[in-house]
């Protein structure tokens, strides 16, 4: 397969277009901005729609309208413009429709900084948005994967008929590096039981709502959605276990965090620290049964994020608490070196 | 060959990112892993600009050049500031028009060129940071001059063909300085 040299948010946008996204709504901030550039670029030779919105939050629900007629939509934003977007995506989970949301994210809180950071994993995994709802959550650490997670999340929103997000951050938006596209036939799902494309009068309307007036009706649409999820989690939880076997240490990171972190481990390794890498390609559904082998053991855990400390959580429910979970991180658009976490390495325990 | 490491830095303008790119693109071309990643935001509209480009025969890890192998200074506030961060043992190339190199490192090779007067010695506009990288390729080895003719093929947007062969002049022009 041929390598291109491509950036990250090129390749995003890229990787839609082959994936058959067929409307890209978007609105400026870096650093995600060459991604909307690309889309603006080529979504109309490639038979689509390039739209940007007034704001984010038009951008959002001309995501919901899209997607409420079948077709493939996605939009695109840095950390600020999530929040935003945010009542926009629980109004399409609620309507239980397919759409990619993407997030390179930048640091934070309030307009923050533009460098890279992964605040947001709270945001992304529990609360995007008001409402008893979940999103699939992809995390890509390359730019190879971040093709593969765009494809693989349009195909999974359809399947299951809820929002997807891959949550990138601005080092693996700006960063170019080698990538290929495989070959891709954009999944056919059958939408035409819920599709909203125009009944002719030959059959029921298709009503795409997020508004249910009586609780017990609101109750079972929220419990149907609910077994979708159960199945979700039963089958789509993704990690990568890198020399988790016999480690003593082992260090749980995700995106690019994850590359300084493996960066880390090799270094302990040639020092003759027996430290591993647990790292989740899939944060919602969070890969438990996956950290619970990887982890099985380990002495100690510890995490390593560009946040102040979120997955943390995650893993310290995911193992029951069963073991020692310390936390390194830098925040604020500061990148962790691979030193910094050898150090913390050794600090925490790996070096007897 | 474990990975080798490279910082570029220079003033936005003087092809900082753009160099750094050719080089990415030698790493493609002999099917090397790689990775390149720009310094972005204010830096861009004027600032200082840098950019980390790692090459390697292993799946990169940290993009991000801290320690480089090859530093490839543009401007006297880079040269200042990263000629510490050198790993021993590494390569430093600066442009001698624009910076004077005050150094007491004795574990680094420095290689001076005068490439911005070269460049408007020969009618070269801008090909500063294409001559520093011919200086590059002779001192260090990373990449043949084939691979770098190649990669400059490939990284000229076909509106542009017409620059190439200034291009492969700067590169000359560099080496045998």
């Amino acid at each position: 397969m041929e390598r291109n040299l491509m950036k990250g948010n090129e390749a995003l946008a890229e990787a839609a277009i082959r994936a058959g996204c067929k409307c890209f709504f978007g609105y400026p901030i870096t650093p995600q901005t060459e991604l909307a550039a690309y889309m603006a670029k080529r979504m109309n030779k490639a038979g689509g729609v390039f739209l940007q919105a007034e704001s984010e939050i038009a951008a959002i629900n001309m995501v919901l309208g899209a997607a409420s007629t079948g077709v493939r939509a996605m939009t695109s934003s840095s950390s600020p413009g999530l929040s935003l977007k945010s009542e926009g995506i629980s109004y399409i989970a609620g309507s239980d429709l397919p759409a990619v949301i993407i997030n390179v994210q930048r640091g934070g809180p309030g307009l923050g900084g533009i460098q890279p950071s992964q605040a947001d994993y709270w945001q992304a995994t529990k609360a995007l948005g008001h409402g008893d709802f979940h999103l699939m959550v992809f995390a890509p650490a390359s730019v190879q994967e971040m093709v593969d997670m765009v494809v693989k999340a349009f195909d999974k929103a359809d399947q299951y008929r809820c929002p997807a997000m891959i949550l990138a951050d601005g080092l693996l938006g700006q960063m170019m590096e080698p990538v290929s596209f495989p070959e891709i036939n954009p999944d056919s799902h059958d939408k035409s039981s819920w599709a909203a494309t125009g009944h002719k009068g030959e059959r029921k309307h298709h009503i795409i709502n997020s508004l249910y007036l009586q609780p017990d009706e609101l109750e079972k649409s929220v419990a149907d959605r609910f077994e979708r999820y159960a199945q979700i989690k039963e089958n789509e939880t993704d990690a990568e276990l890198y020399l988790t076997e016999d480690c003593d240490i082992l260090l749980c990171a995700f995106g690019a965090t994850a590359r300084v972190v493996k960066s880390a481990v090799n270094e302990a390794r040639a020092q003759g620290i027996k430290a591993g890498l647990f790292r989740p390609k899939t944060l919602w559904p969070f890969p438990e049964k996956e950290l619970n082998e990887a982890a099985k053991n380990a002495k100690k855990l510890l995490s390593v994020e560009m946040s102040m400390g979120q997955m943390i959580d995650d893993i310290k429910l995911a193992i029951n608490c069963s073991k020692p979970v310390e936390f390194y991180g830098r925040t604020g658009g500061v990148i962790p070196t691979p030193a910094e976490v050898l150090a913390e390495i050794k600090k925490v325990g790996g070096a007897e | 060959m474990a990975t080798t490491e490279i910082l570029l830095a220079g003033f936005g303008g003087q092809g900082v990112l753009f160099a750094g790119k050719i080089l990415a693109y030698c790493g493609l071309m002999d099917n090397k892993e790689l990775s390149w990643l720009p310094s972005y935001g204010p830096e861009m509209r004027g600032g200082t600009a840098n950019c980390s480009v790692c090459i390697s025969d292993e799946p990169i890890g940290s993009p991000l050049v801290l320690t480089p192998d090859i530093l490839i200074a543009m401007n006297q506030p880079s040269f200042d500031k990263f000629i510490g961060d050198v790993k021993p043992g590494g390569k430093v190339f600066y442009d001698s028009t624009l910076i004077e190199a005050d150094c007491s490192r004795t574990d680094i090779e420095i290689f001076p060129v005068a490439s911005s007067q070269l460049a408007d010695d020969n009618a070269l506009k801008g090909g500063s940071n294409i001559i520093l990288l011919g200086k590059v390729i002779k001192e260090t080895g990373v990449f043949s001059l084939e691979t770098m003719k190649k990669a400059i093929e490939k990284v000229v947007p076909p509106s542009k063909a017409q620059l190439i062969p200034n291009n492969f002049k700067a590169i000359e022009l560099g080496m045998n300085s």
